[in-house]
């Protein structure tokens, strides 16, 4: 798998998302900057790392949508290449129009960062054939803005063709409005484009993939889709 | 030749914070009146803040050297030797007074200051602490300044991308003018690639990089050497304002110039700004420094000479550069759209002179600036000596369980989750304990070495006598680390007092480092950096003596680490260490009884080195299955603290007859342990304790979803749990 993590300036989880990459695909990813205009060639998957790009301040992720390298990412995309973006990652791909809806502020207005439960809420895309649908994940968030809000057609329509990925949920599976950490709409943690090859989410699976540091439920992501990039070639 | 506008007048020498006879020292230096701009350069390097004057010939006492200390105080931050090549470069900075003035810009710009030490040195930050102190909950303010300071250190270290991983928070009266903010800052650094402020060579292009300048906290370091009186808040406009953005690319941009060999020296422009970077590293190369002002990048127009010397505008970094290696570097700059200015040169005529617009604005002997600022040996009396409290003379007000049950869930002692789950621990994938334990584990780079951090210090024993509480604060960051399995390698120090002017006061400060200096001796364990905050007063009303210290410890191997949370019923609990039931200054006194007496628990060094260096061979040898050291609220609030982290529960002996059972629990005795073995081992591992002449006790066993004592009701831990949970959200969300 050749993947390549864009990095914005102010991003901060690039090197976490890097060396996950390495550990569990085998493969360096590229480091993309974000004036480039054009992405290593042979790249199938481009990965939007968390952080905070451009410090968040205009909105976030509004900044970094309009970077130069963007035009690229959004190209990888509509030739139905996978785009991953986690956290600030999800923000920007938003942001770009590559994924529908807005991450508002958390419901309690705090910055949190702790280990959630997420149901996978399906196994049959790239990113998640590494999980059984309905299984539940426990991986680390840190975010302050991750409260998933779309009008109510979008979220109809989302709902509707199954492109919710993940969920936060209670440990044992079900929804509970106080496993819902940010107050996401219906609890959603992580969304698929249209035609399922870009997959935003809020925590941080990259970090929970090292049994000798802690859960390591998060490395099902990456193993799928080194799976999913083993069969492809 | 030099312009004086306005003129210098008493009145105006005053509001620099200076003294009349600080003032004739600076005439008789330099032989004349200084120009406005020259006070304003004296005011800001020869303060209470930059200057040390009242704390230097006492901290000239503590012990900094130890085979594995690169560098001592002196530097931005303290540098030590961990091996493979690799160095952990660290510090602690307070931000008290801004953060009380302006508590989210206040602690922010506190967390990024002591960043911006750390990689200036050359260090990835791999790491932050803290340690706050605020006032009565009750009182109108607090709530307030939690809630800022709290957020304010989040929304620095979390946009920086560095993990926060452990620190302190605790509540006082004593603080209700005067929060504290302690920030601790943990990088690394390849050991033969440390980068110095000392300047070197004649000629050589001093650069100014990062943020433009501005008008922002002129007077800052000068605000934070006094003392407050009313309206405290309309010295707003001296707080600076953070933005980690641009100190995320300062890191990164720095790091890329570093590596790529381009810098001479280098100094980060923290308090008093570009006056202090610029002097010290002259002053600290013997060389003098020619600054061109017309070439500082600002963010407004119009701004002075003065306005800029003094201005503590964030984000700021001051280095001399090879001069062939200009053009690479500023490429560098350039990349990561930063400001990159030439704004002097170095000299050989050891003199500070400052040009503007055509005029030199000060001309100034540099050397002189730093060395001949002021030193104090003030007076000071000892706090008197504090009789021992009997633990027969403090008549229980509950039963055992009840008393747990109300001090887990007192401001103290209660779960700070509600903070440190604001703070990013996680981020760089290398955190191996989290916030909540004995001491954060961080893992160094891909292992198997790991650092463990912690800062600790207890007031009140420091209020009641300074000298133990000293000894105790260093005792107890030294047993924190031990309690996770590392070897605990050094510390740095913030020290924050009231006013030194008076001689109780200062009384406090003596007897602190004393003690901080006997017990670093005793546990080999140096002072590599530091920080002291004075004049922590409000309207004559100075905090707790409150010396902050940041351990630094080594562990070889992280899968090796202790954590405190029972691992298994049916375990062995043991107690290592002696306990006599000492109630004096004990929470338990404060909290359940309404007491603040007696002396506090005295700290046996000889006894700290041996209880802990055998259990660090246990946890080393993987014999114990959880270890915790005992210290606030005594040996019962321990074993809570175990059961809640498992959710398994403990039935244990009875409190021995010769000490009352309140004593025996809630005592604050110093050097001990609680560890847990599997039961087949526990005769092997006691054996292995008295053999180093150790004291250690069977206490009990774990089992079930209780805490038993004989003769006392059984303590759910899930009452335990809410109630140590619940206060610190409900006191938040208004309803505590």
């Amino acid at each position: 798998m050749k993947s390549a993590v864009v990095v914005f300036p102010g991003i901060n989880r690039e090197r976490d998302m890097a060396r996950t990459l390495k550990l569990v695909s085998g493969t360096e990813p590229s480091m993309v900057w974000h004036a480039d205009t054009a992405l290593p060639a042979g790249t199938d998957l481009v990965v939007v790392p968390g952080g905070f790009s451009y410090g968040d301040y205009l909105r976030c992720g509004a900044i970094a949508a309009r970077a130069p390298i963007m035009d690229a990412v959004r190209a990888h995309a509509g030739r139905g290449g996978l785009v991953l973006g986690v956290c600030n990652g999800f923000q920007i791909l938003c942001e770009s129009g590559l994924l529908p809806g807005v991450l508002m502020r958390n419901a309690a207005l705090r910055f949190i960062c702790k280990d959630v439960y997420l149901r996978v809420e399906r196994s049959d895309t790239p990113f998640t054939r590494g999980y059984n649908a309905g299984q539940v994940i426990r991986v680390p968030l840190a975010h302050g803005e991750g409260n998933y809000v779309a009008d109510s057609e979008t979220v109809a329509r989302l709902e509707g063709d199954g492109r919710v990925a993940f969920r936060y949920v209670a440990p044992d599976g079900k929804l509970d409005p106080r496993w819902n950490i940010n107050g996401a709409t219906n609890a959603i943690a992580g969304i698929l484009s249209e035609r399922g090859n870009v997959l935003g989410l809020m925590p941080h699976p990259e970090n929970h993939v090292e049994g000798a540091i802690g859960p390591t439920d998060g490395r099902g992501l990456f193993a799928g889709l080194t799976q999913h990039f083993a069969k492809v070639a | 030749m030099i312009p004086n506008e306005p003129p210098i007048t008493a009145a105006l020498v005053a509001e620099h914070g200076l003294k009349p006879d600080e003032y004739q020292r600076i005439l008789d230096l330099i032989g004349r009146e200084p120009s406005f701009t020259e006070l304003g350069i004296f005011s800001a390097m020869w303060n209470e803040h930059c200057s040390y004057k009242s704390s230097k010939v006492h901290l000239r006492n503590l012990p900094t050297k130890a085979p594995w200390v690169i560098q001592g105080p002196g530097e931005n931050a303290g540098v030590i030797d961990i091996g493979d090549g690799l160095a952990v470069v660290f510090k602690m900075e307070s931000h008290n007074h801004p953060s009380y003035i302006e508590p989210y810009q206040g602690a922010a710009t506190g967390v990024g200051g002591i960043l911006r030490d750390v990689f200036t040195m050359g260090a990835r930050p791999i790491a932050c602490l803290n340690a706050l102190s605020f006032g009565d909950p009750d009182h109108p303010k607090t709530r307030h300044l939690v809630s800022g300071v709290v957020a304010g250190v989040g929304g620095y270290g979390n946009s920086f991308g560095v993990p926060t991983v452990g620190g302190q928070v605790r509540f006082h009266t004593r603080y209700d003018g005067n929060n504290l903010v302690n920030a601790m800052a943990v990088g690394l650094a390849e050991k033969d690639k440390i980068f110095y402020a000392a300047a070197s060579g004649v000629g050589m292009p001093i650069v100014y990089l990062g943020s433009k300048t501005g008008r922002d906290g002129i007077h800052g370091a000068s605000m934070a050497s006094a003392e407050f009186g009313e309206g405290a808040e309309e010295k707003r406009p001296t707080v600076q304002v953070g933005d980690p953005f641009s100190e995320k690319l300062l890191l990164e941009a720095c790091l890329e110039i570093m590596a790529k060999g381009c810098v001479i020296a280098i100094q980060d422009m923290g308090a008093a700004g570009l006056t202090c970077s610029a002097v010290e590293m002259g002053a600290k190369g013997n060389l003098g420094v020619d600054l061109e002002l017309d070439r500082v990048p600002c963010r407004e127009t119009g701004m002075s000479a003065y306005e800029m010397m003094l201005s503590e505008s964030q984000e700021r970094m001051l280095m001399v550069l090879k001069p062939e290696k200009e053009a690479e570097a500023e490429a560098i700059f350039k990349k990561w759209g930063l400001d990159f200015a030439i704004v002097g040169h170095t000299t050989p005529s050891k003199r500070f002179i400052v040009k503007h617009a055509g005029d030199v604005m000060a001309d100034l002997p540099i050397k002189e600036l730093g060395d001949e600022a002021p030193v104090y040996d003030r007076p000071y009396v000892e706090t008197p000596k504090k009789p021992a409290l009997k633990a027969a003379s403090v008549t229980p007000p509950m039963r055992v369980p009840d008393a747990l049950e109300k001090l887990i869930g007192t401001p103290d002692l209660c779960s700070k989750r509600w903070v440190w789950e604001q703070y990013d621990h996680v981020i760089l994938g290398n955190t191996v304990q989290r916030p909540g334990g004995d001491a954060a584990v961080v893992r160094i780079e891909d292992g198997p070495k790991a650092l463990a951090l912690t800062v600790d210090v207890t007031p009140r024993y420091c209020e009641a006598d300074p000298y133990e509480g000293g000894k105790q604060a260093v005792a107890e960051a030294w047993r924190n680390i031990t309690a996770v399995g590392g070897k605990p390698l050094a510390i740095t120090d913030n020290l924050n007092f009231g006013n030194p002017e008076k001689p109780e006061i200062m009384g406090q400060l003596v007897g602190c480092v004393r003690g901080i200096a006997e017990a670093c001796k005793a546990l080999d364990f140096p002072v590599v950096s530091g920080n002291v905050s004075l004049y922590n007063e409000t309207q004559g009303r100075g905090i707790l003596p409150t010396p902050s210290i940041g351990g630094v410890g080594l562990l070889d191997d992280f899968t090796r680490s202790a954590t405190l949370a029972f691992k298994a019923a049916g375990e062995t609990v043991l107690l290592i260490g002696e306990t006599q039931g000492w109630l004096g200054q004990s929470l338990y006194l404060r909290d359940v009884c309404g007491r603040e007496e007696g002396a506090p628990p005295p700290v046996d060094l000889i006894e700290e080195r041996e209880n802990g260096d055998i259990l660090r061979t246990l946890i080393g040898e993987g014999l114990v299955s959880a270890a915790h050291d005992v210290s606030d609220g005594g040996l019962l609030v321990a074993i809570a603290e175990m059961a809640m982290a498992s959710g398994i529960g403990a039935t244990l002996v009875a409190a021995p007859e010769d000490t009352p059972a309140h004593a025996f629990w809630f005592g604050e005795d110093q050097a001990r342990y609680v560890v847990t073995v599997p039961a087949d081992r526990a005769e092997a591992v006691m054996q292995r304790v008295h053999e180093a002449s150790v004291p250690v006790h069977r206490i009990g066993v774990t089992s079930g979803e209780t805490i038993v004592i004989p003769g006392e009701r059984p303590i759910a831990i899930k009452v335990l749990a809410d109630r140590f949970e619940g206060w610190l959200p409900a006191y938040m969300s208004g309803a505590a």
